[in-house]
């Protein structure tokens, strides 16, 4: 399970996260939701250990891994962007993670893995021949090739158009759900958030004002604000 | 007791008396002989004594092989010679001559050497004890012939005739700030007209409407009514027009250009041990080789110039197609050292002005 | 996180002492030694060396804008369509920018062409235009041709799409390709020299006269200084630019070239065409003088003077290949620097790393030559060729690498790390496959530059060994039919191994990378 101390992020003079206080549990799904600019982002990449953490702690199974570099961490990140890697195939992106990791039979898991979003048969294909739908699940698929116990996706539907997004909404969920992983899911739209997780965590301004389903925020929001955000 | 106080006063003495016998060896003194010895010149000299192997027979009689350095051109190849000469790249230099003599020698380049070969050298080519001369170039006006046959004008006599805007303006020269034997040809002309006179005859060139082109190879292949230019008068070399004969294209007969003797320069070639060589003995041998007739006898067809020995044999070519001046001008490397800047600046504000 | 700063250490110390140790050390102690002696006197010398500075600045400044329009037409064809015959193209453009200049200006003078300013910047656009076609037209090729689309639905005309677009992008890639052709041509010795007629001169032949012909070191070393202050200045103006303006998020990995169609097709080849027959000129010069005899054969013979002239050849590649290898490696570790991170540190490694190409050729070679005692003796062996050649081409291979890794997008890094990538993981799989291409670019220029011994290589003491300039200056140092017509078919040699050498290396493929 994934444990936020207290954490605080400073980019220069800016705080990004202000004493952000999250838990989150074994095969739980929480959805971050909050405005842009919130620092929703700034969160995962401080668990991802590509924003040093200035004060607070993040332990993952009890373990601090504020000390352990983002190459060895073992999360899963899915960027808001995708970040596929434009000069490699569908194979070769949706292989990386596993081949950083040495695993041996590459080949049949980028396979299982590609099958799993729905998109079999699409390794040899080049990145910049993919639709917005396509790429979004090639990213999916790569961040979960190497089987990560924690997966966080930013946004993952950010890109895509509405019927498309209300597509993916539930086989992303169901992916999770099935590979029973913790995960964290980033999001500005209220139903998405719903749609794809167990519980929510409301953030503003660098921190999280408030957490619980939405039935419980709706029935006792912390203050107007969150009312008014979650309606 | 008294023993071991005698033991360590002898081997107290016997370090002393060797640590002062092997103090680093007098200057011109070496100990022993070397593997091999490194030869400092410029560019065109080294490439070619590469190819021809023409220290070969030198390894062969001494044993010791000869390690060559190309220092770029010769002003360049001086200048690294003085900047070194704390911690000599070479043990001996080859190429300097009297535009560049004056600089080493103050400089304390070399290591003075007298060759027990030197009777065989003119007295008019020594400057001094410090190099020895090994061969002679003479900077020359070169006609050619075939366009003064062509086009039916007279070969011009003297320098004189340079004035005169008819010849004047057929002449291409090379500037003195960038060229050896620019600089040649207008030390000849203040040799030839004194202080007083050299100015007024390059202003007279000015009006006449000579050429000035940076440097040798644009005046020669560039300008060279030979090669496709406009003049037919250039500044070369004495050794020019033989050159034209064993380098053509087709074999030729007659040589196609010939020189002016008048306004000819004469530039020695001096080769000499560097001061601060471990060999100085081998040096000195290396450059009483290049004094061996032998040796001289290549001269002529591997750098087209003259050696400095009478009784070497000079080729036919060499004979037949070209005059040695008789009366060439040639100063003192110390007035060129003194002078020279101040003649290329006024040359200047005379061909610009 | 400690681990990652010993990573960069290590990186940056491969360029910095190889720079520091063949550039800076040489550099102090031979003006050092200059300005020991230093007094100052002579009136008259100050208004001849402020005309001398003012002189090379404005010719270098106008010769680099000639350059840059010379070079447009064939910049533009080569970067946006695809053709027959494009990188024939390129690797031909290469060709005038390795001749030796002697060559050069015998061919110019062959055309009536001296003695002026025009014949000065004629041979500058002649020898540089290369540096613009091949630098910038990396950068424009892979610019995402959906940005044009955009900009049209949204109602731009061609000309607007330029002005606004097009050219914004490409700025960092044109002043890089600016600052070298600025260096270059500040710097220029040869064609001042023997194009100029003595009216002209650049303050690297006052160097040269007062350093070689004069001995006067100290005011050698002055003016070398005054030279090195205006070239850092323009650098560091430069690099300045460089960091507000790169904008890394709209190239793409891959060329976007298409195939010119119906009217373009005719722009596209007057422009190719005629660029490659205004060079092919003085070229053409050269290639007739060489065809009047049987000189092309007499290079395989042993020639009495300078032996067998063909055997130079491989002199020359060995030297070229050396000087590529290092000049890549080393160019590649101080572009890894660079951009990896921002600050006025990387921006001053940046600007030393460029000083070489704006420092007076001769106070490199002298600098050499006293320096370079400690702790081995290098003076006079045959390494310090080949370090000459990649003091001048490593500037070539930053200029060419550093836009294309500053266009990798910062995420496409992170998620390699986040999926497990330790950082120089992440550069082998990342950074290294698109930054091949750039590279071999820069490659190509260390090559090239390196036959065509730019820098100090005339200034140095070495063994003696036969390579192709060395032949050809050789050759053209004594007179006779033969020696002019060998001099010139080995010129057209050297063209050749040019033209084949470039042609193979944009062939190449790095790994699978090769559709790039």
């Amino acid at each position: 399970m994934l444990a936020i101390e207290d954490v605080s992020v400073s980019i220069g003079d800016k705080q990004i996260l202000a004493s952000v206080d999250l838990g989150v549990e074994g095969s739980e799904i929480v959805a971050v939701l909050g405005p842009s600019g919130s620092g929703k982002s700034t969160l995962l990449r401080a668990i991802a250990g590509l924003v040093r953490v200035s004060a607070g702690d993040i332990r993952w199974d009890g373990r601090s891994v504020l000390t352990i570099p983002t190459h060895k961490r073992g999360f899963g990140l899915m960027f808001q962007g995708f970040a596929l890697f434009p000069h490699m195939t569908v194979a070769e992106n949706v292989g990386f993670g596993l081949r950083m990791n040495g695993v041996d039979d590459v080949g049949k898991r980028v396979e299982a893995a590609l099958e799993s979003v729905g998109l079999s048969g699409f390794g040899p294909r080049q990145i910049d021949s993919l639709s917005g739908g396509e790429r979004q699940r090639v990213a999916l698929a790569r961040t979960m090739a190497p089987d990560p116990q924690l997966v966080m996706l930013d946004e993952p539907l950010g890109a895509l158009d509405r019927n498309l997004r209300q597509r993916l909404v539930s086989d992303t969920r169901s992916l999770l759900e099935q590979r029973d992983v913790t995960a964290i899911v980033v999001t500005h739209d209220r139903d998405e958030a719903v749609a794809m997780s167990n519980r929510l965590a409301v953030m503003r301004e660098g921190t999280i004002v408030q957490t619980g389903t939405l039935e419980q925020l709706l029935a006792a929001p912390a203050d107007d604000w969150v009312r008014q955000f979650l309606t | 007791m008294r023993h071991t106080r005698q033991i360590v006063t002898t081997l107290a003495l016997l370090m002393v008396v060797s640590a002062a016998c092997s103090d680093e060896p007098t200057p011109g003194e070496q100990e022993g002989t070397p593997e091999r010895i490194t030869l400092l010149g410029h560019d065109s000299f080294i490439e070619t004594a590469r190819v021809t192997g023409s220290f070969d027979a030198f390894t062969q009689q001494t044993g010791i092989e000869v390690a060559l350095v190309a220092g770029g051109d010769a002003g360049t190849m001086v200048n690294q010679a003085v900047l070194t000469k704390d911690n000599p790249i070479a043990d001996v230099m080859f190429g300097i001559d009297d535009t560049f003599l004056s600089r080493a020698v103050d400089e304390g380049v070399f290591l003075p050497y007298e060759s027990p070969l030197a009777s065989v050298i003119p007295g008019e080519l020594i400057a001094g004890d410090q190099v020895v001369p090994i061969d002679y170039g003479d900077v020359c006006i070169n006609y050619d012939k075939g366009w003064f046959e062509e086009n039916d004008v007279e070969v011009p006599a003297d320098l004189d005739d340079f004035r005169d805007e008819a010849y004047g303006r057929l002449l291409t020269v090379e500037h003195p700030a960038t060229s050896s034997p620019g600089l040649a040809f207008l030390i000849a002309t203040i040799d030839t007209y004194g202080e007083d006179g050299w100015k007024e005859y390059w202003a007279d060139l000015r009006r006449a409407g000579v050429n000035v082109v940076s440097d040798w190879d644009t005046a020669y292949f560039g300008d060279f009514t030979r090669y496709g230019g406009d003049s037919p008068l250039v500044v070369s070399y004495a050794s020019s027009p033989p050159a034209e004969v064993i380098l053509a294209e087709e074999p030729l007969e007659t040589a196609p250009t010939a020189v002016l003797e008048d306004g000819c320069y004469r530039q020695v070639e001096y080769a000499g041990i560097l001061a601060g060589t471990e060999w100085p003995v081998t040096g000195g041998q290396l450059i009483d080789y290049m004094l061996s007739v032998e040796f001289q006898e290549t001269i002529p067809l591997n750098w087209f110039v003259f050696p400095v020995r009478e009784d070497a044999t000079l080729p036919d070519e060499f004979v037949e197609h070209t005059v040695i001046p008789s009366n060439p001008s040639r100063l003192p490397a110390e007035e060129i050292a003194e002078n020279r800047e101040r003649w290329i600046d006024e040359w200047i504000s005379i061909m610009e002005g | 996180m400690s681990k990652i700063r010993w990573g960069w250490v290590a990186v940056a110390a491969v360029p910095t002492v190889f720079i520091g140790y063949f550039f800076v050390y040489p550099v102090i102690r031979i003006l050092g030694i200059g300005l020991s002696e230093l007094s100052i006197g002579a009136s008259g010398v100050e208004a001849r060396l402020l005309r001398v500075g003012w002189f090379t600045l404005w010719q270098a400044t106008l010769s680099t804008i000639l350059t840059f329009l010379a070079a447009a037409p064939l910049t533009w064809a080569v970067s946006s369509y695809e053709f027959k015959g494009r990188r024939l193209a390129m690797a031909l453009v290469t060709v005038p920018f390795v001749l030796p200049t002697v060559v050069v200006g015998t061919a110019f003078v062959a055309l009536g062409w001296r003695e002026s300013i025009g014949a000065i910047l004629a041979a500058h656009v002649f020898f540089n235009v290369a540096v613009v076609v091949r630098t910038v037209s990396t950068v424009w090729s892979r610019i995402d041709p959906r940005l044009f689309e955009a900009a049209r639905v949204l109602g731009a005309d061609s000309r607007q799409v330029f002005r606004t677009i097009t050219f914004p992008l490409l700025r960092p890639a044109m002043a890089a390709a600016a600052s070298i052709v600025f260096l270059f041509t500040f710097t220029s010795f040869g064609v001042v020299l023997i194009l100029g007629g003595f009216q002209y001169a650049t303050l690297e032949v006052e160097i040269y006269r007062q350093a070689v012909t004069l001995f006067d070191l100290p005011l050698a070393a002055a003016l070398a200084i005054v030279q090195l202050v205006g070239v850092s200045a323009a650098l560091y103006a430069y690099s300045a630019y460089q960091e507000t303006r790169s904008v890394s998020w709209a190239l793409d990995s891959g060329s976007n070239r298409r195939p010119a169609t119906g009217r373009t097709k005719l722009t596209v080849g007057l422009a190719t065409v005629g660029t490659l027959a205004a060079l092919a000129i003085p070229l053409g010069v050269l290639v007739s003088r060489s065809l009047s005899g049987s000189h092309y054969a007499r290079l395989f013979v042993d020639d009495p003077v300078v032996g067998r002239p063909i055997g130079a050849a491989g002199n020359s590649l060995l030297f070229a290949v050396i000087a590529m290898c290092l000049a890549t490696l080393v160019g590649l570790m101080a572009a890894a620097v660079i951009t990896g991170r921002r600050g006025s540190l990387s921006r001053w490694f940046d600007l030393v790393l460029m000083l070489p190409l704006g420092t007076s050729a001769v106070t490199i070679g002298f600098g050499f030559i006293v320096a370079l005692d400690w702790p081995v003796d290098l003076r006079a062996t045959l390494w310090l060729v080949p370090v000459a050649h990649a003091l001048v081409a490593v500037p070539f291979v930053v200029r060419s690498t550093v836009p294309t890794l500053r266009s990798i997008e910062p995420e496409t890094r992170e998620a390699a790390a986040v999926l497990g990538a330790a950082p120089w993981r992440v550069w082998r799989e990342i950074d290294l496959p698109i930054v091949s291409r750039a590279a071999l670019v820069g490659a190509g220029f260390a090559f090239v530059i390196s036959l065509g011994e730019f820098g100090a290589t005339s200034f140095i003491a070495r063994p003696s060994t036969a390579t192709i300039p060395t032949i050809i200056y050789r050759l053209l140092s004594r007179p006779g039919g033969s020696s002019f017509g060998m001099a010139m078919a080995m010129s057209v040699v050297l063209a050749a191994i040019t033209a084949a050498v470039v042609l193979a290396l944009d062939r190449a493929r790095v790994g699978d990378i090769g559709r790039f």
